[in-house]
């Protein structure tokens, strides 16, 4: 009877669970996964130790300094031409070059050699012969720096930081520094972009919070027009506006306020994607802001008034920390988009106005170094985590209102 | 000897919002020092709107509103002084209630010790003196208003403004807080004016109560007045049930006039200044009416058919056809002795001349 009783209280929870199967398998399946896999790929690189194995169980006794028994020698003489026939030596020598430059002409000159130069007598000789690298012991422990399946090199170089000859880890000199600027640039311009929306967005938000019922509609739904038409079009419309020959600069050219010789550049730089992206990412400050001012009762800014309070003091003791959920939630929003965002910097913000994005799609479209792309996306994720994680300690998650 | 000036005083205030018909029109009203004035009328009757004038939310269009005899036109809102009770408590959620009652003395600049004293006495008003941690939303609704009320009294001002404060809460709620409202006003001594449609609540509460229709005041008077002298049919059928017949006035003598009603005639107080011949509507309260009187009673006797009878507890209502009305009221004490009347029954009724007032025929 007990185990009846049991039994009818545990199946709607199942059913419940059933329900919610389909999107938790859809989840799972089109989103987790292949996010573990490509941040997985920041650290974990298999394919050199599938492809060199013999060699780098043979590197694996290897002290390091002087060059390695001729056992090593013989399995990648070995390994090489059999990687080249299989098409997979690319892979390798692109994995070993980034470790160490000049390591992809040494593998791929080696394997091509092997074909043609007779054995020498021994194998440390035959590959001397084809390529002097192989008598510096850097070259092996290049190879055997990039065979390792673990590996921090892609977050070392994401995060600018170098392995030097004695094993230490130091920054890169600052001229060849690439990926931490352009991180510091990024954060600064999601920032700027977070104010400038909270900026323009509060009173718009006042504004359609506080109109009567039918003007306040037509407001909101200005605010959502954006929404509607695609983000590339809004993207290149401000590229019709803000360019060299376009319709501001022309405006001002026409009035007599600027020389024609003196058009603004605003844009393929820092103006370009500031403006841009604030305008992209306005509606997301907006409707949560929105959404915590409406349930604001209107009688609080009088009700402070009437006790005395100015305007002014009314609005930052009464209203102000009221919305303070909305404008958590909009800031976060706002800020986590706009530190991932691609398509409006890359097409409006030129050299200068570039974010770390189009350094994460270059490494996966063309350079197609994507453990790279997946460090540099790992440390993007952290980044939003950490800030979600301050969040929600400060203000509370449960109080975050998103429209 | 000087009479003091009135504590607050209206001067044909008009208002209305941009392009909108008046608001409030020709409004003339002045409140004594200590008294609890009510503003009673249906909604967008224009109450409200006097109240936020008077607070100085919005300007009167014309007129000119005075304060112990000096203009307070220009004077913003947080200068007058004036604690407001807002109609669904306006209590901030994000402070605690002490907090909430602290904000006009903080804003004021009294010092720490001054306001915990402050507070600690205006709770003590209302007898929430556990509540002061709480937040507003862990407090009933009656609760909330009792907070809302002590707030709007704890930096004592001498005016306080409540807009239908009671509206939220349930009956027994109401009445309750309705004594607790009345109490504290008199313990205080403070001016209060306001705001209601409920005319139970205005009559409960009230010194004086003014009647307002669409922007008007109809009559302003001590709620006994209101209820045996209306003026107007408005005030007659709006205050408490009221028959309202329609007639011609036949002649006029020594103050009771001869009422021509449906080819019947009968005879009522003469109030207004209605000449013979012009139209009137002649008030009955239901409760004066009695049925089957000893015959030559009332100066006043018809024969009426009974449509219709409820019971009410402590009373019935009987619905009447008579002098042309089909729903006549009568109600009638549940005293043993009148329980057996039935609908279709023909029955005598009547009532006192003076028991019924010629009103000026308009529109009610």
């Amino acid at each position: 009877m007990k185990r009846f009783r049991h039994l009818a209280a545990t199946a709607p929870r199942l059913g419940a669970l059933a329900l919610v199967l389909p999107l938790l398998a859809f989840v799972t399946v089109s989103f987790l996964v292949p996010l573990g896999t490509l941040l997985s790929k920041s650290a974990w690189q298999p394919e050199m130790s599938r492809v060199l194995p013999q060699t780098m169980r043979a590197l694996a006794e290897w002290d390091g300094e002087s060059l390695p028994a001729e056992a090593a020698f013989a399995a990648i003489a070995r390994e090489l031409p059999a990687a080249r026939e299989e098409r997979t030596l690319g892979r390798v020598s692109g994995a070993a070059n980034r470790v160490r430059r000049g390591m992809r002409g040494v593998l791929n000159r080696t394997a091509r050699g092997l074909d043609r130069v007779e054995y020498a007598g021994s194998w440390r000789e035959t590959l001397t012969g084809i390529h002097a690298g192989w008598e510096d012991a850097q070259t092996w422990q290049a190879i055997r720096q990039a065979g390792a399946p673990f590996t921090l090199a892609n977050y070392l170089q994401a995060l600018d930081l170098e392995r030097r000859e004695d094993g230490s880890i130091g920054r890169r000199p600052e001229e060849s520094r690439v990926y931490t600027p352009l991180m510091w640039r990024t954060l600064l311009v999601s920032l700027g972009v977070t104010v400038l929306c909270l900026a323009i967005g509060y009173p718009i938000a006042y504004m359609v919070a506080n109109s009567p019922p039918g003007r306040g509609r037509l407001l909101l739904v200005l605010v959502l027009v954006p929404f509607w038409t695609s983000l590339l079009v809004r993207t290149t419309a401000w590229i019709v506006l803000l360019q060299r020959q376009g319709v501001i600069n022309g405006l001002l050219v026409s009035l007599g306020i600027l020389p024609d010789d003196a058009r603004l550049q605003m844009i393929y730089n820092m103006t370009g994607t500031f403006v841009a992206m604030t305008h992209v990412l306005l509606p997301f400050m907006v409707l949560p802001l929105y959404s915590v001012m409406r349930s604001i009762p209107a009688s609080h800014m009088p009700a402070a008034i009437s006790l005395g309070a100015s305007p002014l003091e009314a609005f930052r003791r009464v209203y102000l920390p009221q919305t303070l959920p909305g404008i958590g939630a909009g800031s976060l929003l706002v800020f986590i988009l706009a530190i991932g965002y691609y398509i409006t910097p890359a097409l409006v913000g030129g050299r200068t106005g570039e974010l770390i994005s189009s350094q994460i799609a270059y490494h996966v479209q063309t350079s197609l170094n994507w453990g790279l792309a997946a460090a540099l996306s790992s440390i993007l994720l952290v980044a939003v985590t950490a800030l979600y994680l301050i969040y929600s300690r400060v203000i509370g998650i449960e109080r975050m209102r998103l429209g | 000897m000087n009479q003091p000036a009135p504590h607050v005083e209206y001067l044909a205030v008009y208002k209305r919002y941009a392009e909108s018909d008046w608001v409030v029109r020709d409004l003339d009203l002045e409140l004594n020092r200590g008294e609890f004035l009510t503003l009673l009328g249906p909604s967008g009757s224009g109450k409200t709107t006097c109240l936020m004038m008077l607070a100085g939310f919005e300007p009167p269009t014309t007129g000119d509103i005075r304060i112990n005899g000096v203009s307070v036109a220009g004077l913003p809102p947080d200068k007058r002084g004036i604690g407001v009770v807002f109609q669904n408590y306006a209590l901030f959620p994000h402070m605690s209630v002490g907090a909430n009652l602290a904000f006009p003395l903080e804003v004021r600049g009294l010092s720490a010790g001054q306001r915990r004293e402050r507070v600690a006495r205006a709770l003590e008003l209302v007898r929430l003196e556990d509540f002061e941690d709480r937040r507003p939303n862990q407090l009933s609704g009656g609760q909330q208003q009792r907070v809302a009320i002590s707030r709007a009294l704890v930096f004592e001002p001498e005016l306080v403004l409540m807009d239908e404060p009671l509206g939220a809460l349930d009956r027994r709620l109401r009445e309750q807080l309705q004594y607790e409202i009345r109490r504290i006003q008199r313990q205080l001594g403070v001016t209060v004016l306001y705001v209601t449609h409920d005319q139970q609540e205005a009559m409960a509460m009230s010194d004086r109560v003014a009647v307002f229709r669409a922007g008007r005041i109809e009559q302003v008077a001590t709620p006994e007045v209101l209820y045996e002298e209306p003026q107007r049919p408005f005030v007659a059928s709006f205050i408490g049930e009221n028959n309202l017949l329609k007639g011609r006035i036949v002649s006029v003598e020594r103050g009771v006039c001869e009422v021509n009603v449906a080819e019947q005639r009968l005879q009522a107080a003469h109030i207004a200044d209605l000449p013979p011949g012009s139209e009137t509507l002649v008030a009955i309260r239901p409760e004066r009416v009695n049925i089957a009187p000893l015959s030559m009673q009332y100066s006043n006797e018809f024969d009426a058919l009974v449509e219709d009878i409820s019971f009410l507890g402590d009373h019935l209502r009987v619905r009447l056809e008579v002098c042309g009305s089909s729903d006549f009221i009568a109600k009638i004490p549940n005293i043993v002795g009148h329980g057996g009347i039935l609908p279709g029954d023909r029955v005598r009724i009547g009532w006192g001349a003076l028991d019924c007032r010629a009103l000026e025929a308009v529109a009610y």
